[in-house]
């Protein structure tokens, strides 16, 4: 008999998270690897700010609320001081796009030895639905109330490529949550990420493609529908790299 | 109580001496402080350094009225001879500044360190020369206690150093005599 | 006593760290707190610790922040331009209730300013650090030795109130050299850090840092709980050295390398028969409001002497409820004031004849 359990990763706190937001999904997702890779008693997670910033309230283990942007500094402070905790941190796509830039950039530089869970849902959700530097060109924000206009807000983020062309680097992988095949797919690239750290390989990157059907204004199930049709097409889905297949080679 | 100010261009180890005479009167008790000019000084500009050395704890660490004033250079003479206490001493590279201290109330003591330096073949010692003269003349420390201290001061794995060092020293002290 | 080192008040400070049980450092380059950043990337890998560049100041203090969280003890250094951006870090710093040390070499400002010394920087550190309703302790050295002394102090005090510590010295404290002896300082009672997130082990319920409290009567709480902090800081942990004030007419009231120049001048001034003292604070914040306060009925007058444009004249006016007038002598810029200077501005206030 298949019992379907809560994580032991996850609080028993309902999530705030809007109606057919994937921050859910994706929680599940990364307690689920915490459980089966039994890392819960020394993990520590860094949450951003953000709608995801109540993920201290949600997970189990210790949690460090950072300043926006910053989850990557922290977590480097965190893994310097204690090399032997799993670190991560869970940030979306102002955090650690926008405001973070610098410090993504260098915690791949450096191969922290951390793994970064990536929510890129092309829109600020907390503050209600401003351009968000993955949101798409032509894509409606309330600071972008005419579409995203290139000469006006400048082009999207593509975040995995751009990391994985630092050496620091070891694993990046674009992955979506908008159907059950990709959800797996997800976890399983979550449960790499962590498995990499674990073997000390440098900085793992998961990005997921996740929905925000209140500031998209579209229904749950139109979303996910959007995501497929417009952000997979700028957004590729895919592993970026991996440094475990490239030893190999 | 001896409040020194020494004075120069970057690159003459106006930093170096100064910290030569703490160092010796740290090493007998005395209370010392050494505070450099620091910055864009580093790359040849003007350097200087206050040095207080006094059997009372130190008040203010920067020298504003020098009872030694050591001028490596003419900006340097120009700019603080009239700073220096009355009765006070003047000492000068006289091979680097081609005019005399308009100063009348002072000891002023010529000379051309970088000049014998050079002929020497160290002529990065200049500085320790000057320091040996301003001893003989002042009596600032004993002269064999000062020859040990900068004998003491090169570093372990470079001893040559310290018998350069102890070189231009005796050359400070024999023009003295 | 221990064996004297002659060395630069910055790698005093590094040094005391590291004596302090100090094994994390991360910094960012600037003048003049360099030689800081130097020592301890020297040091800090042959005596265990990590020494980490980071690629900003921003950085810097939210590294500061997740090793804190460990409860680790953690250190970091700037000078003026750097500190004002940290300030967003040690605002959630403040409002997570972690303990670290916060470095200020300071250098004349605003903007980018200058590099020579100064003690511009007192209104933030004494009133705001970042945003919101809070404050670090601010410890204010005098020389050499005695940073070896409070950057232990520093650690401690941090880790018994849960607060971040800045030490405020400036340009000529860091670059000056004087003689120095670690000679261990007694070490104080420090609680426990259950608080810390190191992993829970399975043996109690997870650790949260933060500082984000939605409700506005939770955060009230916490915050009215903060400030009872400050007062027990305020009823036992103030510090102060006093000179020559017991008959005082003139109290100069000066703190870091000010006080040393002001020292020299309060000297000066009783040769020429005037009845000067010095008042110095330690810790700037919480500020020896009492003590200063005991000196308003007996002298005549006050004088600020900072390297600033009178940044403490209104705390010792509070201090001293306004009962006595408080003039300024102040330079900026990168300006030292010399104690001729000082005793210019003494002879000036008690008419030449006090």
């Amino acid at each position: 008999m298949i019992v379907f359990e809560k994580p032991h990763a996850l609080t028993d706190k309902p999530f705030h998270y809007c109606p057919g937001c994937t921050h859910g999904i994706i929680h599940r997702l990364v307690a689920e690897v915490i459980d089966e890779l039994g890392l819960e008693e020394k993990t520590v997670g860094i949450a951003p700010v953000g709608c995801s910033v109540f993920a201290y309230n949600y997970f189990n283990c210790d949690m460090i609320e950072a300043p926006h942007g910053r989850a990557p500094a922290v977590a480097t402070g965190v893994k310097r001081a204690n090399p032997d905790l799993n670190v991560f941190t869970y940030q979306g796509d102002g955090d650690l796009a926008a405001i973070g830039t610098a410090e993504t950039v260098h915690v791949g530089a450096r191969g922290e030895n951390i793994t970064i869970i990536f929510v890129n849902n092309a829109i600020y959700g907390m503050t209600g639905g401003q351009m968000a530097p993955t949101t798409l060109l032509g894509q409606v924000s309330t600071t972008s109330p005419y579409g995203r206009i290139k000469e006006i807000q400048g082009n999207p983020i593509r975040v995995c490529e751009m990391v994985s062309t630092l050496d620091g680097v070891a694993y990046a992988e674009r992955v979506s949550v908008d159907c059950v095949p990709n959800v797996r797919k997800a976890k399983a690239a979550i449960k790499k990420g962590f498995e990499m750290q674990q073997q000390k390989k440098g900085l793992s990157i998961i990005e997921v493609l996740s929905t925000c059907p209140t500031n998209w204004g579209l229904s749950p199930e139109k979303s996910l529908e959007w995501l497929r049709e417009n952000m997979m097409a700028h957004y590729p889905l895919g592993v970026y790299k991996d440094i475990t297949k490239e030893e190999t080679k | 109580m001896s409040a020194i100010l020494l004075a120069g261009f970057g690159g003459q180890g106006i930093l170096f001496a100064g910290k030569q005479l703490v160092l010796a009167g740290m090493k007998i008790g005395k209370e010392i402080s050494w505070l450099p000019s620091y910055g864009p000084e580093m790359r040849g500009g003007t350097c200087n350094c206050s040095v207080n050395i006094d059997d009372e704890p130190i008040g203010s660490p920067l020298v504003t009225a020098p009872d030694i004033l050591i001028a490596m250079n003419k900006p340097s003479l120009l700019k603080f001879e009239g700073k220096v206490v009355s009765g006070g001493t003047i000492v000068l590279d006289s091979s680097l500044i081609d005019v005399e201290t308009s100063r009348k109330d002072v000891n002023a003591c010529y000379i051309p360190a970088t000049q014998m330096a050079n002929d020497a073949g160290f002529p990065k010692l200049a500085n320790v020369i000057v320091l040996g003269y301003l001893i003989k003349k002042t009596g600032l420390f004993d002269a064999d206690y000062f020859m040990e201290c900068i004998k003491s001061s090169a570093p372990k794995a470079k001893p040559e150093l310290g018998e350069m060092n102890a070189k231009a020293l005796q050359m400070g002290y024999d023009y003295a005599e | 006593m221990g064996e004297k080192l002659l060395m630069k008040g910055n790698e005093a400070i590094a040094e005391a760290a590291i004596r302090s049980g100090c094994k994390l450092f991360f910094g960012y380059p600037i003048t003049p707190q360099t030689e800081l950043a130097e020592y301890m990337a020297k040091q800090m890998p042959k005596r265990g610790g990590l020494s980490l560049q980071a690629e900003s100041e921003i950085a810097a203090i939210n590294m500061v922040l997740g090793a804190a969280s460990t409860g680790a003890r953690v250190i970091t250094s700037s000078s003026s331009p750097g500190i004002s951006l940290k300030c967003e870090g040690i605002s959630y710093i403040i409002g997570s209730d972690l303990p670290c040390v916060i470095v200020n070499v300071q250098r004349g400002g605003p903007g980018l300013g200058g590099i020579q010394p100064a003690q511009s920087d007192y209104n933030q550190a004494t009133k705001a650090l970042g945003h919101g309703d809070g404050h670090a302790i601010v410890l204010a050295p005098n020389s050499v030795q005695e940073i070896a002394t409070l950057v232990g102090e520093a650690f401690d005090l941090a880790d018994i109130y849960r607060m971040p510590c800045m030490i405020l010295a400036d340009g000529a404290l860091g670059q000056m050299m004087e003689p120095v002896d670690f000679e261990a300082k007694p070490a104080r009672e420090i609680p426990e850090k259950d608080w810390a997130c190191c992993g829970h082990g399975g043996k109690r319920v997870h650790n949260i840092v933060n500082s984000l409290y939605i409700e506005p009567e939770e955060l009230e709480r916490i915050v009215l709980e903060r400030f009872e902090r400050y007062k027990k800081l305020e009823e036992n942990e103030v510090k102060y050295e006093e000179y020559l004030t017991e008959d005082a007419d003139i109290v100069i009231v000066a703190y870091g390398i000010t006080a040393r120049i002001a020292k020299t001048a309060v000297r000066n001034a009783r040769k020429k028969g005037i009845k000067a003292g010095l008042f110095r604070p330690i810790t700037l914040y919480p500020y020896p409001k009492k003590q200063l306060n005991a000196l308003a009925d007996k002298a005549k007058c006050f004088l600020s002497v900072e390297m600033n444009m009178g940044q403490m004249v209104n705390d010792i006016k509070i201090a001293i409820d306004c009962k006595k007038p408080v003039y300024h002598y102040g330079r900026t810029g990168g300006m030292i004031p010399s104690p001729e200077d000082i005793l210019a501005k003494i002879e000036e206030i008690s008419g030449g004849n006090a």
